[in-house]
């Protein structure tokens, strides 16, 4: 039976395309790495280039509120409380008499500055103790860990509540930022960790501990940087979770001072008036969404870029 | 799994000596005065600050108030609040609101959140899945208390459905507007979650499997991917009491709600150091224990990590 059926295999000719061919590779092009390929991915998606403009335009406004808004922000007069809009002050004045447009403009530096300080504070630390705990192990791993736990156990913006409200220092910026830090590294640490000990036995690794290379050398030069991905990633996202913690400490009084322009401060004051003048909670309100909103997406932007299988599900 | 648990509760033991150490050092142990932040402006006789230090056990060494202060904790005493009332009996009136306000909130953010996630994942990229990305990204940009004053201005002042202020004794169907407040921004990241687990289950091998061997759509959709899709989900719901917590010290304050979160809130506008610490203290306790929980249903859903050394 089996002997009448013909079988037909196609057979490729090895002369139609060399093996060599095939494994060639181009060495004098550069050589293709993790962030240039991401950077390529994102380079093709428009919703990148909506983020980047207007994170652009955030800064921008952050560092020079002068060119967006003639008016002064703190030069109000009572006279004109909760006045509607007139020319040149397109937004109206709020309980105070101050322009809301200038407010809500000069209010964007302290959003900006406190989420970028704490956000660079929070990565620093954390990724500072995840990587030595990661790479070392042992009972430095133990005690960092343990310590994280602990740290994890309390929401970040309720113990920021507390040391907030019982600080005898002065409130600013960098206090602020400091004290998020404090309780937002451990969320760093952990994923840094992670990456450290999935990267601390790969091929290359091992390859530079063969050749000699010291253990420090090799945690800086090959390690961390091939850890860092995830690191960004989370780095991105919680600069926009560290906005709204901002914001929701100076809405209930325990974040910056009075005296430096916050949108969540101007939002807490604009509540007493939500029935009769809703704009003035408006405002604020739809600029700090989109600032957040703007550093949210980019997070989530790099995220795919980064996570091949990500790139391949869209 | 008796196993597991013993271990998580080991576990436990340091974690909470050691937040509840460190609560009650950012609070005593930081320079300046306790006593004198809880008078403000008007500084008392020094014989009633002698007193309210003796009751306070300022008087002695920071670890021994620390561990006079847990062995309180332990006997279910959290200290006296700023009006003198015994915090375990304000407590005792709070929890049961923040409980029933927690609960709604929860069933709203499970319920809109894996179902609006389920149907996103199922049919990606089409009308449907764009425009709840778009409505979850909104509600994830914008904080948890303009949401309160946004509802609060859409239902009962304009429309005039529902109340501003919850009455003291908070009744269910007063706390349905609050639980959405509450729920908006977890609404919004479960969706995000099951929808993209949903997605990535589709396409596994399972999932070919059954649908091959002739199942219906409706039991593959019900008993293999949603199933296999929830248990990220279960692991957000512990990370996201912290921000549950955080949001019903907002959403109470802006309903004016007796419960925990709204002692919190009036705490802090009192600057009412001590009543806070308690409170604090309160939460990060059911905080630690509701994140045992998540990760016993998490060793119950995934055996994976119960053997996991």
């Amino acid at each position: 039976m089996q002997s009448n059926r013909r079988i037909e295999r196609y057979v490729a000719p090895l002369d139609e395309t060399p093996i060599a061919a095939v494994d060639a590779v181009d060495t004098s092009k550069k050589a293709s790495s993790v962030w240039g390929d991401a950077w390529k991915d994102m380079r093709g998606r428009w919703l990148t280039w909506v983020c980047l403009v207007l994170i652009l335009l955030i800064a921008a406004v952050a560092i020079f509120p002068e060119l967006f808004a003639k008016a002064d922000p703190t030069s109000c007069d009572t006279l004109n409380s909760v006045a509607p809009a007139i020319a040149g002050h397109p937004f109206g004045f709020d309980v105070q008499g101050c322009d809301v447009y200038a407010r809500v403009i000069y209010g964007a530096r302290a959003s900006v500055i406190v989420g970028l300080l704490a956000t660079i504070l929070a990565t620093l630390l954390g990724g500072v103790i995840g990587a030595i705990a990661g790479y070392y192990g042992g009972w430095l791993d133990s005690v960092v860990s343990r310590l994280g736990d602990i740290f994890f156990a309390i929401p970040t913006v309720l113990g920021a509540i507390v040391v907030m409200q019982m600080m005898p220092w002065d409130k600013n910026a960098m206090s602020l930022a400091i004290v998020l830090a404090i309780f937002g590294w451990p969320q760093v640490a952990r994923i840094m960790r992670g990456a450290v000990l999935s990267t601390k036995h790969a091929d290359f690794v091992t390859a530079s501990i063969a050749l000699g290379v010291s253990r420090s050398k090799i945690l800086l030069k090959h390690v961390v940087p091939n850890a860092l991905a995830p690191v960004i990633v989370i780095a991105t996202v919680s600069l926009g979770t560290y906005i709204v913690a901002e914001a929701t400490l100076s809405f209930l009084g325990v974040g910056l001072p009075p005296s430096m322009i916050s949108w969540g401060h101007d939002i807490s004051v604009a509540q007493d008036e939500i029935r009769t003048t809703p704009t003035l909670l408006i405002y604020p309100a739809t600029a700090l969404a989109l600032t957040v909103m703007a550093f949210l997406l980019l997070g989530d932007i790099v995220r795919d870029a980064l996570d091949p299988k990500a790139r391949a599900r869209r | 799994m008796l196993w597991y648990i013993g271990r998580r509760l080991l576990q436990l033991i340091p974690v909470f000596f050691g937040a509840t150490l460190l609560i009650y050092l950012m609070v005593f142990a930081i320079p300046g005065d306790p006593i004198a932040a809880l008078y403000g402006d008007h500084p008392p006789a020094p014989a009633v600050i002698e007193e309210v230090r003796r009751q306070f056990n300022l008087d002695k060494p920071i670890m021994i108030q620390y561990l006079l202060w847990v062995m309180g904790i332990f006997q279910g005493d959290f200290g006296v609040t700023f009006s003198g009332l015994p915090v375990i009996d304000v407590l005792a009136s709070a929890f049961p609101i923040t409980a029933r306000l927690a609960i709604l909130a929860l069933i709203i953010e499970a319920l809109f959140g894996i179902t609006l996630g389920l149907v996103s994942g199922l049919r990606k990229g089409g009308v449907f899945d764009t425009v709840s990305l778009v409505i979850s990204l909104l509600l994830i940009s914008v904080p948890t208390f303009v949401i309160g004053f946004l509802l609060q201005y859409l239902f009962p002042i304009t429309l005039k459905i529902g109340r501003t202020t919850v009455s003291r004794d908070a009744p269910w169907d007063e706390l349905i507007l609050p639980a959405i407040v509450l729920a908006s921004v977890s609404i919004a990241n479960i969706l995000r979650l099951t929808r993209a687990s949903v997605a990535e289950n589709m396409g596994a091998d399972f999932v070919r499997t059954a649908s091959a061997k002739g199942l219906k759509r409706g039991r593959v959709i019900r008993v293999h991917i949603l199933r296999n899709s929830l248990i990220p989900v279960v692991t957000y719901l512990g990370t996201d009491l912290g921000s549950l917590m955080v949001g019903a010290i907002v959403t109470e304050g802006i309903f004016n709600i007796q419960g925990v979160g709204g002692q919190v809130y009036l705490a802090v506008q009192k600057g009412d150091g001590p009543t806070l610490v308690a409170f604090v203290a309160v939460m990060v306790i059911i905080f630690m224990l509701a994140n045992l929980l998540v990760d016993l249903l998490y060793a119950v859903l995934d055996p994976r990590i119960r053997y996991a050394k």
